[in-house]
C-alpha cells in the first residue's frame, strides 16, 4: 500500500436559514414574461376568467428573494451536499458510484433532447427513436434477452413492471388466481420482495445457507402449484455469485414460475455472464448504477427491463420499432400492460448512458467488469490485512465479485463502537459515509463498499487508511467516533425519535412553524 | 482466448493502466481475473467478445456522434409546439439549469443529513414550497410522476378506507389512467369511470351519484381536466364523497396554482401532479416528477410508500438537522410489509422545482398564472375565427390548454397536424382514438412561450392548411 496522507478535510458549514426565513416581502428572483396588450386587452381582468369559486384569492405565501440570493442559498446547498463526483464514494456499496460524465450532461442539456416534446410526430424525433432502438440493441446482447422497455424510471420500477408482466403472463393462462407466491432471498433487494407486494404477490424470502444464498433444497421445498416466480439477485448483496442459479430457474420454472433476474447491479457481469444462460425470462439493469449515469440525490434514474420472446408481448406501450427505414412507436400491443409511467420514459437518461456506452465500447466494458472485481479484491484484502476486527460472514474462503458486506460485531465487543458511529466519522475524512445494509441486518454491525471501476489504487488505499485511523480511534479515544462527525455540513441528530413523533415531525416549513409555534 | 494486447487507459478507469492492473492483480495474489470468475459455472459463461459497437474513445468525437443524432430531432426552439398534456413547455430560468447541473447535487445519492445535509434541506425546501401552493402540512418527496403520483393516492386511500373500489373522472390524462389501472388494480380492482358534461366538460355530478356507494375508497380527478377545463364544482363533489365516507383526490398542475384554488380549499383530501413544469425541460418527456400532498395526520403519513424528509434539530444548538419521518412505513425498512415499493425516483426534478418556486415567489406564480389565463383566452378566439374549428369544444373557463374541434372542416387531426409541420409547427394532440366521442378534435396548449405574432401565425397557418 502507498503512504496515505489523511485529509484535513472540512466540509462547506454555511448554517445556511431555511428559504422561507430569507423572505423579504416586495423581493422578486423572475419576472414571467407578460402577455402583450392585445391579449391582455382582448381577455379582461384575468379574474373574470376562472369561476368564481375556483379562483385563488391571495397568492401562495412562497418566499420572496432577489435572484443572487436564491443562486447563493442553493450553491450553498450543493456545497453541503457530497455528491460521487467530488468525492472518493466507494461507500455506497450495492449502489455502483460511477463517474458521471460532465459531457453527458452537455449532451443531455441540448436542444436535440431538452426541447422535444414526447408527442411530437415521430418524424420529427428520428433520432431520439434511433437512441432508443440502438441502446436497446446493446443491452439485448449483454444480456441476451430478446425485448427491452425503457420506461422505468428506477430499478425498483422495473422490478415493478416485472411483476406487473408476471401478473398479466398467469392471467392470460388463467391461473393467477392460484398462482400467487413469489420466491427470493433474504440479501436480494427489499424492492425484490416489496415490488411484487405491491402487484399483489405474497413472499416467500428464503434464508442464506452457510453459502451466503439459499440451497437448492430450500429453493425446491418453496415451490408448489402457488408459485408465481422467483424475483432473485445475483451476486447478492453481498457480492458472493450463486454458483447454482440455474438450478433455482429450472426449480421454479417447472412448477410453473417465471424467473426475473434483478441486475440493477451488474457492474462484475458484463461481457462475463448474461441472464440468458442462466434460463431467466427477464432482467434489469440500473442505467444509474452499471451503466454510469448520475443518481441525482436519487432519481430519475432508469430501469432498463429486459424480457424474452415469450414476455414480450406484455411490455409497457409504446415501444420503439424500425421498420427498416424510419423508426415509430408501436402502440398497437392489445397484451401490454399498459403503462407504468407517462410518455416514454426518463429520455434524457437515455441519452446519457448512450453516450455512456459508445465511449466504453465493447472494448472497454468487460474491462469495466475486471477492473471493478479487480478493485474490490483488492480492497477486501488490505482491509481484512490492515484491520483485525473486520469479518467478512458467509462462504469463508470464496472471493466476492464486486462488493462485500463487512461485519464490524468485534469492534463493537472491544470498544462500544458501532458500525453506525464509524460511518459518521468516515465523513470527517472527506468520504461519503458507507452503506451498511438493507434491514434487518442478517449481518451484525454490516458496512458495504464497492469499489467500482471509477477508482484508483489510491482511493483504495486512501479508504483502508481511513477505516483503519478509525479503528485505532475506537480503542484510543471512542467518544470522538461515537459524536462524529466534527467536521461536516451538520451534526448528529439530537433526538431520531422526533421523526417518528406526529406532535414533532414536519416535512414542510408551514408544518414546523405551526408545531413550533414560532411566526 | 482472448489475446492480452496493451491499450490506452480509459479516461474513466483509473486502473485500466495496464501496470497497475498488473499490480492489483499480483497484490491479491492471482494471475487474472479469471482466478476470481472461474467460479462461474462455465455454462453460464459467456465465452465471445459482446457484439456491441467499438468505443469511441475521443470525447470531442463522442460529442460529434450524438449531436448529429440529436440533430436529426425537430426541436421545440425550431418549431412552435402547442402539444401539452402533462409534459409543457414552459420558460427554463437559468438559475434552475445552473443548480440541476452542480455534481454536488447530480452525483450524490442516498447520503445522510450530516454529509448531505444540503440535499435534505433543498428536498424539505421543495415539499415546503409545495405545501404553500396546495396549501397542505404533509409533502413527499417526488415519485416517478404524476401517474404514479395519482395512483399512489388511490392506494392509499383505498388501505385508509379498506375499500376496493375506485373512482375515476373520465376527464384524466389517458395515460395517467392507464397507469392507475395497473397499479392499483391490486388494490382497487374494481375501478369505474365517472363521465364529463359533453357540453361542459366538467364533471357530470349525475354520473358521480349514480355511482357513488358505501364501497368507493376514492374519486381521482383533475382540475383542471384534461381537457383544460377549469371544475367549478369541488366542494360539492368532497362533500359527496365525504358523505359516503370516501376520499376526494384531485391532480393539478402546480403552475396554475398562483390563480387557481388549491383543491384542500374545497375538500380534497389529496393533491398530486408533476413537478415538470416548475423549470424542468421536457426532455422528450423524461422531466418528470410525481408529488403528493396530504394533511399532516398520522392517518395519511403512515400510508406513504414514499421517503418523507423531516427538519429537527442537530446535537449543536441551533442547528438544522434533517431525517427521515417514519422510516418503518418504508420498503427499505419493511420489504413486502412495507407501503407499496420505494426506490430511486425523482429527486433531482424536485430539488429544481424548489428553486424555481423560490424564484417565482408569490407573485411570479399570480403573474404568469394570469397570463396563461389570457393567452388561452386570446388563442381560443383566434383560433375560432377560422372557418370549419370550434374552439372551446367545451362551454368553460379554460386554463393552458384547451380542446379545438376540426369536424366541420372535412379534415382528420392527423392531416392537419402533418400539414402544419410544413409551417414548422407541432399541432394539438390528436385526441380521436382516446377521446372518439369529441370527433375529430386536438388539445393545444399555449404557455408564456408563446407570443401573440405565435398565435397569429398559428391561425394563419391553420387557416392556410385548411384552405380557408
Ligand atoms: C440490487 C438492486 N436492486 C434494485 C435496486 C433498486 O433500484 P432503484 O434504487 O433504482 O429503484 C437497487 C438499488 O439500490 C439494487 O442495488
Amino acid at each position: 500500500m502507498t503512504n496515505v496522507r489523511l485529509r484535513k478535510f472540512h466540509q462547506a458549514h454555511w448554517d445556511e436559514p431555511i428559504i422561507f426565513e430569507l423572505s423579504v416581502p416586495g423581493r422578486r428572483g423572475l419576472i414571467p414574461p407578460a402577455p402583450e396588450e392585445e391579449i391582455k386587452e382582448a381577455a379582461g381582468d384575468p379574474k373574470g376568467l376562472v369561476p368564481e369559486e375556483m379562483l385563488r384569492k391571495e397568492p401562495p405565501a412562497l418566499p420572496e428573494l432577489d435572484q443572487k440570493r436564491v443562486l447563493a442559498h442553493y450553491i450553498h446547498l450543493a456545497q453541503e451536499t457530497l455528491g460521487g463526483n467530488l468525492c472518493n464514494d466507494i461507500s455506497q456499496g450495492t449502489c455502483t458510484m460511477k463517474y458521471n460524465p460532465r459531457i453527458n450532461e452537455e449532451l443531455a442539456a441540448h436542444p436535440g433532447i431538452a426541447s422535444l416534446h414526447p408527442w411530437q410526430d415521430v418524424d420529427t424525433a428520428q433520432g431520439i427513436l434511433e437512441i432508443y432502438y440502438k441502446f436497446e440493441e446493446i443491452l439485448k446482447e449483454i444480456s441476451g434477452m430478446d425485448k427491452f422497455s425503457l420506461h422505468p424510471q428506477g430499478g425498483a420500477h422495473a422490478v415493478y413492471t416485472a411483476a406487473s408482466i408476471m401478473r398479466a403472463y398467469h392471467r392470460d393462462r388463467g391461473e393467477l388466481d392460484k398462482r400467487r407466491e413469489i420466491i427470493s432471498s433474504a440479501f436480494t433487494h427489499p424492492c425484490d420482495h416489496a415490488a411484487p407486494a405491491t402487484a399483489g404477490f405474497r413472499l416467500i424470502i428464503l434464508p442464506p445457507s452457510e453459502n451466503g444464498y439459499p440451497s437448492v433444497e430450500a429453493v425446491k421445498a418453496a415451490v408448489s402449484e402457488n408459485t408465481a416466480g422467483m424475483f432473485i439477485t445475483n451476486p447478492e448483496d453481498t457480492g458472493i455469485y450463486n454458483t447454482e442459479i440455474d438450478q433455482f430457474v429450472k426449480i421454479v420454472h417447472d412448477a410453473g414460475g417465471l424467473c426475473f433476474y434483478d441486475q440493477a447491479n451488474a457492474n462484475v457481469l458484463l461481457g462475463i455472464a448474461r441472464a440468458r444462460e442462466a434460463g431467466f425470462d427477464m432482467c434489469h439493469f440500473n442505467i444509474h448504477k452499471t451503466f454510469g449515469t448520475p443518481h441525482g440525490c436519487s432519481g430519475p434514474g432508469l430501469g432498463a427491463l429486459g424480457v424474452r420472446d415469450h414476455l414480450a408481448k406484455y411490455l409497457p406501450i409504446p415501444t420503439v420499432e424500425y421498420d427498416g427505414t424510419k423508426y415509430y412507436l408501436d402502440f398497437d400491443r392489445p397484451h401490454s400492460v399498459g403503462k407504468v409511467r407517462q410518455f416514454q420514459g426518463p429520455a434524457g437518461v437515455l441519452v446519457r448512458t448512450y453516450a455512456w456506452v459508445m465511449t466504453i465500447g465493447q472494448e472497454y466494458l468487460k474491462e469495466v467488469s475486471e477492473i471493478s472485481t479487480i478493485n474490490h479484491n483488492y480492497l477486501q484484502k488490505k482491509l481484512q490485512e490492515q484491520i483485525p476486527e473486520i469479518e467478512v460472514p458467509y462462504a469463508p474462503g470464496r472471493r466476492r465479485l464486486e462488493e462485500a458486506r463487512y461485519c464490524w460485531q468485534k469492534l463493537l465487543e472491544a470498544t462500544g463502537v458501532s458500525t453506525t458511529d464509524i460511518l459518521r466519522r468516515v465523513g470527517d475524512f472527506g468520504l461519503q459515509h458507507y452503506w451498511t445494509s438493507h434491514h434487518p441486518w442478517v449481518v451484525p454491525e454490516p458496512m458495504t463498499l464497492e469499489p467500482c471501476e471509477s477508482y484508483g489504487k489510491e482511493d483504495l488505499d486512501e479508504y483502508v487508511a481511513v477505516l483503519k485511523h478509525i479503528r485505532d480511534e475506537a480503542y484510543s479515544d471512542p467518544e470522538i467516533v461515537k459524536n462524529a462527525p466534527h467536521k461536516c455540513a451538520s451534526h448528529k441528530l439530537a433526538d431520531e425519535t422526533a421523526l417518528d413523533d406526529p406532535k414533532r415531525w414536519a416535512t414542510t416549513w408551514r408544518a414546523y412553524v405551526k408545531k413550533k409555534g414560532r411566526a | 482466448m482472448e489475446e492480452k494486447e496493451k491499450r490506452v487507459a480509459h479516461p474513466y478507469i483509473p486502473n485500466s493502466v495496464p501496470e497497475i492492473k498488473e499490480e492489483l492483480l499480483k497484490e491479491i495474489g492471482i494471475e487474472s481475473t479469471e482466478d476470481i470468475f472461474g467460479q462461474i459455472p462455465e455454462h453460464l459463461r459467456l465465452r465471445r467478445p459482446l457484439n456491441i459497437p467499438k468505443a469511441i474513445l475521443s470525447e470531442y468525437e463522442l460529442k460529434k456522434h450524438v449531436t448529429e443524432l440529436l440533430s436529426k430531432n425537430k426541436n421545440c426552439e425550431e418549431y412552435k409546439n402547442y402539444l401539452g398534456g402533462g409534459c409543457w413547455q414552459h420558460y427554463v430560468p437559468a438559475v434552475c439549469k445552473t443548480i440541476m447541473e452542480r455534481d454536488e447535487f447530480l452525483s450524490a445519492y442516498v447520503g445522510e443529513a450530516f454529509a448531505d445535509h444540503g440535499k435534505f434541506q433543498a428536498q424539505f425546501e421543495y415539499a415546503s414550497c409545495i405545501g404553500e401552493l396546495v396549501d397542505m402540512d404533509m409533502v413527499n418527496t417526488p415519485t416517478y410522476d404524476w401517474a404514479m403520483a395519482c395512483a399512489t393516492t388511490v392506494r392509499m386511500a383505498s388501505r385508509m378506507t379498506g375499500r376496493s373500489k375506485a373512482l375515476v373522472a373520465k376527464s384524466i390524462s389517458p395515460e395517467r389512467l392507464s397507469c392507475i389501472k395497473d397499479y392499483a388494480c391490486s388494490a382497487t380492482p374494481d375501478i369505474e369511470l365517472v363521465n364529463y358534461d359533453p357540453k361542459s366538460g366538467l364533471l357530470d355530478l349525475n354520473d358521480l351519484k349514480d355511482k357513488l356507494s358505501e364501497d368507493v375508497c376514492v374519486l381521482y380527478m383533475e382540475n383542471p381536466n384534461f381537457f383544460g377545463v377549469i371544475e367549478k364544482d369541488g366542494q360539492e363533489i368532497a362533500d359527496l364523497l365525504h358523505s359516503k365516507g370516501a376520499l376526494l383526490s384531485v391532480g393539478v398542475d402546480p403552475i396554475s396554482l398562483g390563480v387557481l384554488k388549491p383543491p384542500a380549499r374545497y375538500g380534497a383530501d389529496f393533491a398530486c401532479g408533476d413537478v415538470q413544469p416548475l423549470g424542468i425541460p421536457m426532455s422528450y418527456g423524461g422531466g418528470l416528477g410525481g408529488f403528493i400532498a396530504t394533511p399532516d395526520e398520522p392517518k395519511f403519513v403512515a400510508e406513504y410508500p414514499s421517503l418523507l424528509f423531516g427538519i429537527t434539530e442537530t446535537i449543536e444548538e441551533g442547528e438544522y438537522g434533517f431525517g427521515e419521518v417514519l422510516y418503518e412505513r418504508t420498503s427499505y425498512a419493511s420489504r413486502d410489509k412495507a407501503k407499496d415499493f420505494l426506490g430511486t425516483m425523482a429527486q433531482l426534478h424536485g430539488i429544481v422545482a424548489g428553486v424555481y418556486m423560490a424564484l417565482m415567489g408569490p407573485q411570479g406564480m399570480k403573474e404568469l398564472g394570469e397570463g396563461l389565463l389570457q393567452r388561452a383566452v386570446y388563442a381560443v378566439r383566434k383560433l375560432s375565427s377560422v372557418k370549419g374549428i370550434k374552439a372551446p369544444y367545451f362551454n368553460s373557463y379554460h386554463f393552458k390548454e384547451f380542446t379545438v374541434n376540426f369536424d366541420d372542416t372535412g379534415k382528420t387531426v392527423a392531416d392537419i397536424n402533418k400539414a402544419l409541420l410544413d409551417h414548422k409547427i407541432f399541432g394539438g394532440k390528436d385526441l380521436s382514438k382516446d377521446f372518439p366521442e369529441l370527433g375529430q378534435s386536438a388539445l393545444f396548449c399555449i404557455t408564456e412561450v408563446h407570443s401573440k405574432k405565435d398565435i397569429d401565425e398559428l391561425t394563419e397557418a391553420l387557416a392556410s392548411v385548411l384552405g380557408k
